[in-house]
């Protein structure tokens, strides 16, 4: 049997083991949901290697470019001609990139959280919405047209919402889960929209025909949508700037991130699983889903670019001022996921052009290893620790060798130091940036040695700093956590040594990319500088971090309150919509509609407590009423009856 | 033998009508109170019969309505007066006004 015909498993087996621990988690499946759900996952992630396997080296190719397979297309509901929403799978060289990716970081945090979650309440929900969640997000990358991606787009976002409020009793994490649901929402709005004006225009809403109608300037339906225009701007840049406004909210993008820092409310293999390595990169996915028409218009790559390079360069510098170690590496992740967003926008179509589309999917392969490795190690400290402060930390290397280690290769992973995995995207990133745009290239190179400085600013911190503080309640890292993180860390080791642009690639067409050791020196040399500096203040216990705060206090300031971006949009939100617009629409329906609906009620109660003796009771008075009635029709007839 | 006129008939069947209603409204015993019932159901009997034998006199169902009516209202009488006995064991009483419970 040939692979593609089994791949519908790979979404169904979670769907699976979301319906039974989700309907017996709490009775029958009570001790087995961990393991039921984590041996479903085995089964998927084998099923998943096995259909990279074949696609990428036994028959993905024809003619050397790598085809985009629909094994499977259900017609779900059809609209008119050729206008229809399928279920379906696609299979193509970044679907099947993302399988992976899915499979093997659900697996893990599966894995790690049989440990962290053990003697929790709702162990068996728990695991059922880690299925839901992964589910949801295999149906995401395999969809074949834009709204069965939205569909599971949702899906992706109501379990996210699940899992950041699964402590439902604390406030902050549903709180939390709240802000979540509704940044992202919002954001989503924007996709609908954009979905609606590529689907008018478009005349459908499959993938590949909506690419090769819009992506083609002279064919009929790209003309209309080109010249259709409102305010100013073409309704295919509206579409896709909109689309990518989703995306946005999704990849927690400026200025729709505010929603990321404070998911980390969600328990922490969570955290790993959605809010590091795979439902963030959703946006990124999104937009390389629809990279042909981005590259076609030109206006909606600037936005890509523009967001993408200030996203990375603002999270990165919130990130150097925050204290809360997951805070942290939420902030590190929406740095990533702007250097993903800003390599996809330098990049072009055609062969080497086309760089900036590989390294962006590798650095989102690379960075869900290597951040999800982090999540997991902050999992364990926290564990360990109990608290998610960095200032209750410290001098951990010795107590924790194997999370040290592994945190240790992560880190050197992120600040993107050879060999590791994310030295060879980001090095990838930085030379499509370098080709195509200066500015951006230095931006990037700049948060390159930013990302350095806080990620040691973390792991010093966290490992070396106060060595001779003593923990009250200690927790040992449980073996099954130990197997993931370590798994991850051998991840994180050699997936930067897979020759990536052979497989994933814009126009489908393998290259070689050859790294150019020239060119490497600038960006290693400003990762050590910023590993230097971070050492430098939090190696041993000194003031010295304190004193520069001190001199850039503006700048410090600034940053460690995220910029004001809370604080504007609850500006925003509290002093123009609800007092704006959010009172008189509550005084209009307090004093206006109930007010007449209550006069209604009044009056009517008014009356009837002047007319209710007529109900006496006495069968005498109601006959003299009803013969009454009677003569007085009856007079009434003899009047009017002519 | 020169006919009565109809006039003298409808006369007497409005005259035991108005008998029946004044009955039924000021009596408070409910017996009483089925009677001039009877004696209403009994004038309408009146002018079927006395319609159907001066305007139809070749027809016969006013005959049949009135005979159908004298049928109806036995039935009704036992019902009304199996009412009247449960309610007087629930009420010992057969006035109409101590059953006023259905008052606002």
């Amino acid at each position: 049997m040939r692979y593609e015909q089994y791949i519908f498993l790979i979404p169904l087996l979670p769907l699976l083991a979301f319906a039974l621990l989700g309907l017996w988690g709490k009775s029958f499946f009570r001790q087995y949901a961990g393991i039921f759900s984590t041996l479903l996952m085995a089964v998927v992630t084998v099923l998943s290697l096995y259909a990279a396997f074949n696609y990428f080296l036994v028959n993905g190719k024809a003619g050397g470019v790598y085809q985009s397979l629909i094994p499977f297309n259900y017609n779900w509901l059809n609209f008119s001609q050729g206008m229809s929403i399928n279920m379906g799978i696609l299979l193509d060289p970044i679907s099947v990139m993302m399988l992976v990716v899915v499979s093997i970081v659900s697996l893990m945090v599966n894995i790690f959280s049989l440990d962290y979650m053990k003697g929790e309440e709702r162990f068996g929900v728990y695991f059922a919405f880690l299925s839901l969640f992964s589910f949801s997000m295999f149906g995401l990358v395999l969809s074949t047209n834009i709204f069965q991606i939205y569909i599971f787009w949702e899906l992706v976002g109501i379990s996210s919402y699940l899992l950041i409020g699964f402590y439902f009793e604390k406030p902050s994490a549903v709180a939390a889960a709240k802000k979540a649901f509704i940044v992202t929402r919002f954001a989503d709005l924007g996709f609908l929209i954009g979905i609606l004006i590529v689907a008018f225009y478009g005349g459908s809403l499959d993938f590949n025909t909506l690419l090769a109608r819009l992506g083609n300037a002279s064919s009929p339906q790209s003309l209309s949508i080109t010249t259709a225009s409102f305010m100013g701007l073409s309704a295919l840049t509206w579409s896709l700037v909109l689309v990518f406004a989703g995306g946005a909210g999704k990849s927690a993008m400026f200025p729709l991130h505010i929603w990321l820092p404070d998911a980390m409310e969600g328990p922490t293999p969570v955290s790993a699983l959605i809010h590091a390595a795979t439902m963030v990169v959703a946006g990124v996915f999104l937009v390389a889903r629809l990279f042909p028409l981005y590259l076609f218009n030109g206006a909606s790559q600037q936005v890509v670019v523009v967001i993408g390079t200030l996203s990375s360069l603002l999270a990165a510098m919130i990130a150097c001022t925050q204290t809360d170690i997951k805070r942290i590496l939420a902030y590190s992740t929406m740095s990533q996921i702007g250097y993903m967003m800003l390599a996809l926008g330098v990049s072009g179509y055609v062969g080497e052009a086309g760089l900036g589309y590989s390294a962006s999917l590798f650095h989102l392969f690379t960075h869900a290893f290597f951040k999800s490795l982090l999540f997991l190690c902050a999992g364990s400290i926290i564990h360990f620790v109990h608290s998610n402060e960095m200032k209750d930390m410290g001098g951990l290397a010795k107590m924790m060798p194997l999370t040290h280690l592994c945190f240790l290769v992560a880190c050197l992973s992120i600040a993107g130091l050879p060999p590791f995995s994310g030295f060879f995207s980001k090095e990838e990133i930085l030379a499509a940036a370098f080709a195509k745009h200066k500015f951006v290239y230095a931006v990037a190179l700049f948060t390159a040695g930013l990302t350095a400085f806080y990620m040691f600013r973390l792991y010093f911190s966290v490992f070396w700093k106060n060595k001779n503080r003593l923990y009250a309640h200690r927790a040992d890292t449980g073996p099954m956590m130990k197997v993931a993180m370590v798994s991850l860390a051998i991840l994180t080791l050699v997936s930067g040594f897979v020759p990536f642009t052979q497989f994933v690639t814009a126009d489908g067409k393998p290259f070689t990319s050859h790294g150019d050791l020239a060119f490497s020196i600038g960006p290693v040399a400003i990762a050590i500088f910023g590993l230097f500096i971070a050492a430098r203040l939090y190696y041993t216990d000194n003031n010295r971090a304190e004193k520069w705060s001190q001199s850039w206090r503006f700048l410090y300031r600034t940053a460690l309150h995220k910029f004001y971006i809370d604080e504007i949009y609850l500006f925003i939100t509290r002093k123009i919509i609800f007092n704006g617009v959010g009172r008189p629409a509550a005084w209009i329906d307090k004093h206006l509609v109930d007010g007449f609906m209550n006069q209604l009620a009044a009056q009517t109660e008014h009356f009837s407590v002047r007319i209710k003796g007529l109900q006496s009771g006495k069968l005498q008075s109601y006959a003299l009423y009803f013969f009454a009635g009677l003569a007085g029709l009856t007079l009434i007839l003899l009047y009017f009856w002519k | 033998m020169s006919q009565i006129p109809l006039s003298h008939v409808l006369f007497l069947s409005t005259g035991l009508f108005f008998i029946g209603l004044y009955g039924f409204f000021t009596r408070r015993n409910m017996i009483t109170m089925l009677m001039s019932v009877e004696l209403i159901l009994n004038s309408v009997n009146i002018n079927f019969v006395a319609f159907n034998k001066w305007l139809y006199p070749q027809q016969m169902q006013g005959l049949f309505f009135s005979l159908f009516i004298i049928t109806i209202a036995a039935a009704e009488t036992a019902v009304a007066i199996a009412i009247i006995i449960n309610l007087y064991r629930s009420h010992q009483s057969v006035d109409i006004e101590d059953a006023d419970e259905m008052k606002y």
